[in-house]
């Protein structure tokens, strides 16, 4: 099963988990699932088009599925999804 | 043609002179190099220190603030001696303590679109080490104008990035994150905290992508996203590209002057957060006081998170943690007087909102939050 790794400013919208199990062969798919099991997040993720947010990069290994084919983006079972958000400490 | 190093200079270095990639000829370039350094808090602090004992020749530093006592958790350039103090003025005499043989300028006022060429103008390389959204796009809007490398790092909690954004050789940070994350989803330092020792990883991490810049040695992080995190100890690489669509480095650029960076962020630059929500959602800690001695009933909403509670509480409050309460709401009664606070009324503020969104009209916020309370009304608890 696929997973999303949640990075840590984000984790209050998945329950505090740093890594959610999630459902699906493409990027787009997985996305849903993840959605679909916090639907509070889907506001803050995504434009009102399902597209993600331009803060927020999703990864697949060391390339941004933006890169490759976006959320059509196939994946393996083990396959761990990696999102990237803007953070602005300093 | 590069400046000579003094008798000094060569005993002060030797240890870089004897490293083949630095030797006489990199100090001299160090010697001749400039760098501005973009905020004095977690970032800059450590960058500053080890650029100046580095011997780069010329440092800029941007800071509008004073050090308070919170900042010395991480903040390492400044000491107690100067709280209060500008942190310019602090870092500018630990600097040239540090480093007597080097130029140390000091510009105490917000880094914004209106003096940003001025101030950034004569330096080779920018160091982003800024904590909020519309500076870190002032940074790299300028370097996409000017042609500069701009060397971004930010922190949240325990994790970091760190990358280089050059536009002229590969992305920048625009073409990552074309826009900011909508105001008060990815929260501050100040509210979210940070381990101290964070910023000096990935400040001194920036610091040394400066130094490979300026001596042209190794592989830049040009094009890569290095994400760091202090509780798994991982250090992990991502690729970024150049996106063919970025406003700023684009082929078809829509940004071709500095913007009003506040107004493209939603949130305020510069100045400090004051906590409130607006004069006509604000309660301030005197009169929530006085309403709650006279009897009045109030609903205390404490958004803060559970491990927030043991350092300071009001009596009677019900906790629900920022992140939760959208999906608590049910709990609360919209009939009640609800007046909702967090640390400093930063939380608390985007609470309200959620609260009048979701149709609740007699609700407030307490202005300046629990440590407003600590300071006006009850002394025995601390400020946090």
């Amino acid at each position: 099963m696929p997973s999303v790794k949640i990075p840590n400013p984000l984790r209050p919208y998945v329950g505090g988990q740093a890594e959610v199990l999630v459902q699906g062969a493409t990027a787009g798919a997985v996305l849903d699932d993840l959605l679909l099991q916090y639907p509070a997040f889907r506001p803050q993720l995504c434009k009102e088009d399902g597209s993600l947010r331009a803060f927020v990069n999703l990864f697949l290994g060391k390339e941004n599925i933006r890169d490759l084919q976006g959320l059509d983006t196939l994946l393996d079972s083990d396959d761990i999804l990696n999102l990237v958000p803007s953070i602005a400490g300093g | 043609m590069l400046p000579d190093l003094s008798r000094e200079e060569i005993l002060r270095y030797s240890r870089h002179l004897l490293v083949p990639e630095v030797g006489l000829e990199g100090q001299r370039k160090m010697k001749a190099a400039s760098v501005l350094i973009i905020g004095l808090g977690g970032l800059g602090s450590p960058a500053a220190l080890y650029l100046a004992a580095a011997g780069v020749g010329h440092i800029g530093l941007v800071d509008y603030d004073v050090v308070d006592t919170s900042n010395l958790q991480r903040q390492v350039v400044h000491g107690s001696a100067m709280i209060g103090k500008r942190k310019v003025d602090s870092a500018r005499q630990r600097l040239c303590d540090l480093n007597p043989a080097i130029q140390v300028d000091a510009f105490d006022e917000p880094f914004t679109s209106a003096n940003a060429m001025r101030i950034a103008g004569s330096y080779d390389v920018i160091l982003d080490g800024t904590d909020n959204f519309p500076t870190r796009y002032l940074s790299n809007d300028l370097c996409v104008l000017t042609g500069k490398p701009n060397v971004y790092g930010a922190v949240f909690r325990f994790d970091g990035q760190v990358s280089v954004f050059d536009a002229r050789y590969g992305p920048c940070y625009r073409c990552l994150f074309p826009e900011p994350p909508p105001p008060g989803l990815v929260p501050s330092c100040a509210d979210a905290g940070v381990l101290g020792i964070l910023p000096g990883t990935i400040g001194t991490l920036q610091a040394t992508e400066v130094l490979k810049l300026i001596l042209g040695v190794g592989t830049p992080l040009i094009g890569r996203l290095l994400l760091y995190n202090a509780l798994d100890l991982s250090f992990e690489t991502i690729n970024l590209k150049k996106n063919p669509r970025c406003k700023a480095c684009g082929p078809h650029p829509e940004i071709t002057a500095l913007i009003d960076y506040d107004a493209f962020c939603g949130v305020p630059g510069r100045d400090h957060d004051t906590g409130s929500a607006g004069a006509d959602w604000d309660i301030t800690a005197r009169d929530l006081d006085t309403r709650i001695r006279s009897g009045k009933p109030v609903c205390l909403v404490d958004v803060r998170e559970p491990h927030e509670l043991v350092i300071s509480r009001l009596p009677g409050a019900q906790n629900i943690p920022m992140g939760e309460l959208a999906g608590r709401l049910s709990e609360l009664d919209s009939a009640q007087e609800i007046v909702l606070f967090c640390k400093a009324g930063t939380r608390s503020t985007r609470a309200l909102e959620l609260l009048v969104s979701a149709g609740f009209r007699k609700v407030r916020n307490l202005r300046g939050g629990i440590n407003a309370w600590a300071k006006e009304v009850d002394q025995n608890l601390p400020v946090y």
